[in-house]
């Protein structure tokens, strides 16, 4: 207890920092993955992903960021174990944090996929165990999350399946595609922006005190969806039948159509990513506050501030301005391009899920999720070659990280607990 | 940098190449009615021009299909079977390599035309050429049947194409029997070893048509499935 007051301080100041570290590396690295197919498709300059990204990360954060911060803060241990050293589960945290941000540097310089999800989370089970005893962690809730990781993707791919099978047989299965393309495209837009919103809304703005009815979050979200397609109408109504281009591939016309509709599905996919991963950042962060703040009671109850959530946002922002501009060009430049219709429905299909996730306060790796998007529109038959390797890749980088977390945690833990203690 | 999955997940379509691939293989195969003209006419000076051409364009040809075939490993998840593929650019490739045969063969053999041969021959060129140029038809609305998932309209209007490439084809069998008579007719006049080379190219020349029929049916494989 006394340690708390003592180093209190110290503790709020080192998880900050190394939060702030996460937040900016999460900004600069893994929004690349979220607006990649976006850019690669050529809808969005990488300007225009920059400018996009930074807005609607830091508002998924903001609006949407808390249920998985509050999973990280606190659905994984159970504090119940250590309620009379309540300066353990600070030490954990910051070593869970200090552990993250080691291997994502490490990662960054090796040139090592890494997803800050798996990290922070084997970061956390791996102090849970050696630090206190396998008997504090949330064994179900733990399961829920990695069950989580493997459904995750397939859901992603499911929908976008579903999405591109809609859009063959409404749009270009049809002897008019183009005019059939400019019909449909306001539902397509509105679809995402009412998904989105809805999902956000729905009991999930408490942190801000407001709450909403179940009547009023659909109201909500239908007026966000109008807005959207209203706008997607608007950038689409000027677009006109490209006769020379229609001769090579009949169905050009129809994709310039679909091009503005992915300023939308990768505003979503901004969105999406900020909801969820922010908490790799600042979920130890806030565990860190509330320990310290309260002096050492662990209440469950607690609320997240909101100035947490803000820096959590801010640090993406500024990730995403310093280092991102160059990691999305180097993406939008090797990434082989997506057709705007298979682009959008891969898009919206992983923003859609990861928001949903979100929402129920579970933690998943939107690049695994995008790569269940992609693997969908493949499985419907829509994209010339998709090279498993990464996939398998992939898979194995889960491997590793999972029990690097845990170990580079448990041993930042030791060490504090002995500087501490 | 952490490198970026999705940045390496879909790679270059190999229905892009097969498309490249065709195309070459038709600037190529354009060659041979010119060529067998230029024999015709007697101009050597330009018979020999065609045929260094054919060669040119054979080569351009084998570089795509080498590395589209460098390109395809058996990890890579595609709408269509990888074997089903890689026949089509092993049939396309035949097409390229019988015009280069014929144009070697008649280089070699320093041949020359009988008179009552000159025109059968040209129009069972052209005939055969009509088949070729159809099939690159009939490969060029791959881009559109990956758009339409293989089903749907697309996939019957090429089904359609696929049978009239027959249909055409079948035309072409006719011109190159009629050829075949011809020379049937004149083959006491010959030499026995010119006969049996003459034989020979009015095969090849039934191949090309042929070959752009098979293309043609092994498409029909990529729709099926």
């Amino acid at each position: 207890m006394d340690i708390l007051i003592e180093h209190g301080a110290v503790f709020i100041g080192i998880a900050i920092v190394f939060g702030l570290f996460m937040t900016w590396g999460i900004g600069a690295n893994d929004v690349a993955n979220a607006m990649g197919t976006s850019v690669g498709s050529r809808a969005i300059t990488v300007k225009q992903a920059i400018v996009i990204a930074a807005v609607f990360e830091f508002a998924g954060a903001f609006l949407a960021g808390g249920h998985v911060t509050k999973t990280i803060r606190k659905g994984i241990i159970d504090p119940s174990m250590i309620s009379s050293q309540p300066e353990i589960l600070v030490y954990g945290m910051l070593a869970a944090l200090l552990a993250s941000a080691t291997w994502l540097f490490i990662a960054s310089t090796r040139g090592w996929p890494v997803s800050t999800t798996h990290t922070i989370v084997g970061a956390i089970v791996g102090f849970g165990i050696v630090g206190i005893g396998p008997n504090a962690v949330q064994w179900t809730k733990i399961s829920t999350i990695v069950a989580s990781w493997i459904v995750s993707p397939v859901v992603g791919g499911v929908i976008a399946y579903l999405l591109m099978i809609s859009i063959r047989k409404l749009i270009l299965n049809n002897a008019h595609p183009f005019e059939k393309a400019k019909q449909w495209a306001p539902l397509y837009v509105f679809m995402v922006g009412f998904i989105v919103a809805l999902v956000t809304v729905f009991k999930g703005l408490k942190h801000l005190s407001i709450d909403l009815t179940v009547l009023q979050s659909f109201l909500v979200a239908v007026l966000v969806g109008l807005l959207a397609s209203f706008l997607g109408w608007l950038l689409i109504r000027k677009i006109r039948v490209d006769k020379e281009a229609d001769k090579d591939f009949h169905f050009a016309s129809v994709e310039k159509v679909f091009t503005p509709m992915m300023l939308f599905t990768a505003s979503a996919m901004a969105f999406a990513h900020g909801s969820n991963d922010v908490a790799n950042g600042i979920g130890p962060l806030a565990a860190v506050v509330s320990i310290v703040g309260s002096g050492g009671e662990l209440a469950q109850k607690s609320t997240l501030p909101i100035w947490i959530l803000f820096l959590g946002g801010g640090g993406i922002v500024v990730g995403l301005a310093t280092m991102g501009y160059r990691v999305m060009r180097t993406i939008g430049e090797k990434i082989t391009p997506l057709t705007p219709t298979k682009g959008f429905c891969a898009t919206l299909a992983a923003a859609a899920t990861v928001v949903i996730a979100s929402r129920t306060g579970l933690p998943v790796s939107t690049t695994q999720i995008a790569v269940g998007g992609v693997i969908g529109v493949g499985m419907a038959r829509g994209i010339g070659a998709i090279d498993l390797r990464v996939v398998g890749g992939v898979f194995v980088s889960w491997l590793i990280t999972l029990p690097v977390g845990g170990i580079l945690a448990a041993l930042f833990f030791f060490t504090l607990k002995g500087m501490f203690s | 940098m952490i490198s970026n999955p999705l940045a390496n997940l879909v790679k270059r379509s190999p229905l892009v190449s097969i498309q490249e691939h065709m195309r070459a293989v038709l600037e190529c195969a354009r060659e041979v009615p010119g060529l067998l003209e230029a024999l015709s006419d007697g101009n050597t000076l330009e018979f020999e021009q065609i045929k260094d051409r054919i060669c040119a364009k054979e080569d351009e040809a084998d570089k795509i299909k080498n590395a589209l075939r460098g390109r395809l490993p058996k990890s890579l998840f595609m709408p269509i079977d990888r074997r089903d593929l890689l026949e089509v650019l092993h049939i396309q490739d035949s097409i390229a390599d019988t015009a280069q045969d014929i144009a070697d063969l008649l280089f070699e053999r320093q041949m020359k035309i009988p008179e009552e041969m000159k025109e059968p021959i040209l129009v069972a060129t052209r005939s055969s050429l009509d088949v070729c140029e159809f099939s690159l038809k009939v490969i060029e609305e791959l881009d559109e049947l990956l758009e339409m998932g293989f089903r749907g309209n697309e996939a019957r209007q090429v089904e359609e194409m696929v049978d009239k490439l027959n249909r055409i084809e079948d035309d072409a069998d006719a011109a190159e029997r009629a050829l075949a008579q011809t020379l049937f007719r004149i083959e006491s006049k010959l030499d026995p070893v010119s006969v049996i080379m003459w034989y020979r190219i009015i095969e090849w020349i039934g191949d090309l048509a042929d070959y752009a029929e098979k293309v043609g049916d092994r498409i029909r494989l990529f729709i099926a499935r």
